[in-house]
């Protein structure tokens, strides 16, 4: 191929075309921006637990709110929270997740020289860093950054009535450019798995990984062009002097309609919970698989419960608006709707229980991870249930339980199975061995944290403390569950130490750490027949597809309990 | 060995990157649908609506539709001319096909012009379509103003891309980029100029004429 001669430093490391630097680029970022969201994080709860405390200095207290002494003013906590959940969202398990894994893993693992729009894949990325920009810009307005939490609502989100400053502005256009990114990224990975895939290759020997991320993409595709329509037209009410969101007394016009914005918004939003957490089980069905030595139990079922849920979760979106005055009709068919929803799940699950059954575990930090999942996905699944329906939603709206549920499946789920990736796919992507002591030291630090965190946010759900409320010690009901916002404090910050172990590990590895051999997991699919630094159009031969992508322990093969799904089965 | 393991491919022929422009175009229409769907919302909602032909100019519009439909042809005239091998073919219907999108856009940007300025007729019109005080037909005007610029400006932004994008075929065109044997790119640039063409009808159907 062309691609082979010598490249300058620009084209091969900041405008490259190539997926594998294009996937390194999104990591990156997901990382800056992981880091950036949990930091928010730790502030707000340093807020909910010390209420109008000053800001310790080691949370750079006096450097962040000099004005106030330390001290965090209702503004600048709104603006916490909407970011911490813009940012955590959309600028970091998204690239986390779908730029760097999607792009490193796809045409790996497909047998592919690369993207089909190699290209597009880079204006991608460039867009998502133009998005970065205008979003980091907005802190430098007078006024500060938007507030209005991470779904905007109006009126909140409006400049009639709404919260002052241009901040929501800039974030309105930086989340269109990131919905641009992210568009251009799903027609790469779609045409990319239907056009691209080796010899072979048919769509039940795709690992379940790209079974996940391809099937997000989907979702993407459908449902991002929606959001970026609605989010125009919430641009055009804060630039142009519409009022498509603007009613009542606030309005000079007649006919805005602030409900017709949730609805835009979650007919994409409640898909977007599915296109982060596809790809996170296909991955961890994948590990599990990988790391039990055993086929993944029931593989095409998962692959067609997965497919299951991208239909489902188009047509659920009500189950967010239960309490917008929706007529009762509407309500019980999306809470059925949302209800059936558990059974693909349910049987997913069980094939991931399935496939460790009797297995021979390998308790590697991925595994790890793959295994914390299977338990935070359970939780955050079976809390589920009680926002989905109507009776029990109504009093848990809103609530701090809603912030528990999501961040069980959201922050832990999927964060986890982006730390398994990371652990998985390091040696091929960096060539380095990581630390697996530090990395099973990462692991309990964050396992056990993050369990006491967000359980007993659902605790304090429960108990009736609203997930917004700036100073919960102004309310006499939640006194008497002070302590418990602090001891979660106490532990959130653990859970943030420990994030501190894995960075070191992970550039520690990079520089020096111990050189990874082609495939140190022992696994089947086709990134790991690849020797060395891969090149740019990556196999040297186009691979000829023979198994499917979990034959581990297969007793046709001698000698080792494993074979690449390129290798031809010894008959 | 390898022939029983080739993979049947559902999409035939087609290129990959003709088949990235349909992906792209169904995502496109899903936008414009958002659109459109939430126009008929509000529309469905508010307690009134203006009826569209006493204050839109719907004979100037008429002909922009009739236009942009005569470009589609010249589009189809451009890929033909390059299948016989004709370059000069080529050359001249995909420039009279940006001429025709950039004439649409013209009358489009008069048309807006004539709102925003203001006339006594545009007045008039406005006191007839329930608008007794305005004297220019603005984006705040009101929500059917509001849905006709997003709607319409979302697809001449559109248009704008299409000619930009015929620009830079028919800058290639003239180096003699594309033969007989090679007509995927035109092809391609075709898909996005129809699919412009046919959602400008739903557009002019929904905004203009219900």
């Amino acid at each position: 191929m062309s691609e082979h001669h010598e490249q300058s430093f620009w084209a091969q490391y900041i405008f490259s075309q190539d997926h594998k630097t294009i996937g390194k680029q999104f990591l990156w970022l997901g990382l800056f921006f992981l880091l950036f969201g949990g930091f928010q994080a730790l502030l707000i709860r340093w807020q909910l637990a010390y209420p109008e405390q000053p800001v310790p200095w080691w949370l750079f207290g006096k450097l962040l709110f000099s004005e106030t002494a330390g001290i965090i003013d209702p503004d600048k906590y709104n603006a916490l929270f909407t970011m911490h959940g813009t940012i955590m969202i959309f600028w970091a398990i998204t690239p986390l997740l779908i730029g760097a894994f999607g792009n490193f893993v796809i045409p790996l693992q497909i047998g592919a020289p690369d993207m089909a729009f190699p290209k597009l894949n880079m204006i991608s990325f460039w867009t998502m860093f133009l998005a970065s920009i205008v979003l980091l810009a907005s802190y430098l307005l007078p006024e500060g950054t938007a507030a209005g939490g991470w779904t905007s609502y109006p009126p909140l989100s409006t400049p009639v009535g709404g919260i002052a400053g241009e901040g929501q502005t800039l974030w309105t256009l930086a989340l269109t450019l990131a919905g641009t990114s992210t568009m251009m990224g799903a027609i790469n990975y779609i045409i990319t798995v239907v056009r691209m895939r080796a010899p072979g290759m048919t769509y039940f020997k795709m690992p379940l990984t790209v079974w996940g991320l391809w099937l997000t993409s989907i979702l993407n595709a459908i449902f991002v062009p929606v959001i970026a329509a609605g989010l125009i037209l919430l641009l055009l009410d804060r630039t142009i002097g519409t009022q498509f969101f603007v009613a009542g007394g606030l309005a000079t016009v007649e006919g805005g309609d602030p409900l017709l914005y949730q609805h835009v918004f979650w007919i994409f939003g409640h898909p977007e919970v599915y296109i982060l957490i596809l790809p996170a089980w296909g991955i961890v069905s994948d590990l599990l698989s990988v790391f039990s030595r055993k086929p993944a139990f029931g593989a095409k079922v998962t692959a067609i419960c997965m497919s299951t849920i991208v239909v489902l979760s188009s047509i659920v979106w009500g189950h967010h608006m239960y309490t917008t005055g929706m007529s009762p009709l509407l309500g019980k068919s999306f809470m059925f709707l949302t209800l059936l929803i558990s059974i693909p799940s349910a049987i997913f699950f069980l094939n991931w229980l399935g496939t460790m059954w009797r297995g021979n575990l390998h308790f590697d930090p991925p595994m790890l991870f793959a295994m914390a999942v299977l338990w935070v996905f359970g939780l955050g699944g079976l809390t589920g249930l009680y926002n989905a329906t109507i009776t029990a939603d109504i009093y848990l709206h809103d609530t701090m339980f809603v912030v528990g549920h999501f961040h069980y499946t959201m922050a832990a789920s999927v964060l986890f199975g982006g730390l398994a990736a990371i652990y998985f796919w390091f040696p091929k992507m960096f060539g380095k061995k990581m630390n697996p002591l530090l990395g099973k030291i990462h692991f309990w630090a964050s396992f056990i944290p993050l369990n006491y965190v967000f359980f007993n946010m659902m605790v304090l759900g429960y108990a009736g403390h609203h997930r917004r409320i700036y100073n919960p010690s102004e309310y006499e009901f939640l006194k008497p569950i002070i302590g418990l916002n602090e001891s979660i404090t106490l532990f959130a910050i653990i859970l943030g130490v420990a994030q501190f172990v894995f960075l070191f590990n992970f550039i520690y590895s990079m520089v020096k750490g111990e050189k990874a051999e082609a495939n140190p997991w022992n696994a089947t699919t086709l990134e790991w027949t690849l020797e060395g630094p891969i090149p740019h159009g990556n196999f040297a031969t186009t691979p000829t597809v023979y198994n499917g992508p979990h034959e581990y322990s297969n007793p046709a093969v001698k000698d080792r309990d494993w074979i690449a799904q390129s290798e031809p089965m010894p008959t | 060995m390898s022939e029983a393991l080739a993979i049947k491919d559902p999409f035939g022929k087609a290129t990959t990157g003709k088949l990235g422009m349909w992906l792209f175009i169904i995502m496109d229409g899903l936008s414009f649908g958002g659109l459109l769907i939430g126009g008929a919302a509000l529309r469905a909602a508010a307690p009134s609506w203006p009826n569209p032909g006493e204050l839109l100019n719907i004979p100037l519009t008429g002909f922009n539709t009739f236009l942009l439909i005569c470009t589609s042809f010249t589009m189809v005239m451009a890929l033909n001319s390059l299948e016989k091998g004709s370059q000069s073919g080529l050359k001249k219907y995909l420039a009279l096909t940006m001429a025709g999108g950039i004439l649409f856009l013209g009358i489009q940007v008069y048309e807006y012009s004539h709102f925003i300025l203001g006339s006594p007729e545009l007045t008039h019109n406005l006191a007839a379509a329930g608008f007794a005080e305005a004297t220019n037909f603005l984006p705040s005007t009101g929500i059917y103003a509001a849905v006709f610029y997003a709607t319409t400006c979302f697809h001449g932004l559109h248009v704008l891309s299409g000619v930009i994008y015929i620009g830079c075929i028919l800058y290639a065109s003239n180096q003699g980029r594309y033969s007989a044997d090679d007509t995927d790119h035109i092809e391609i640039l075709g898909l996005f100029w129809h699919f412009v063409d046919l959602i400008w009808i739903f557009v002019f159907t929904v905004i203009y004429l219900i």
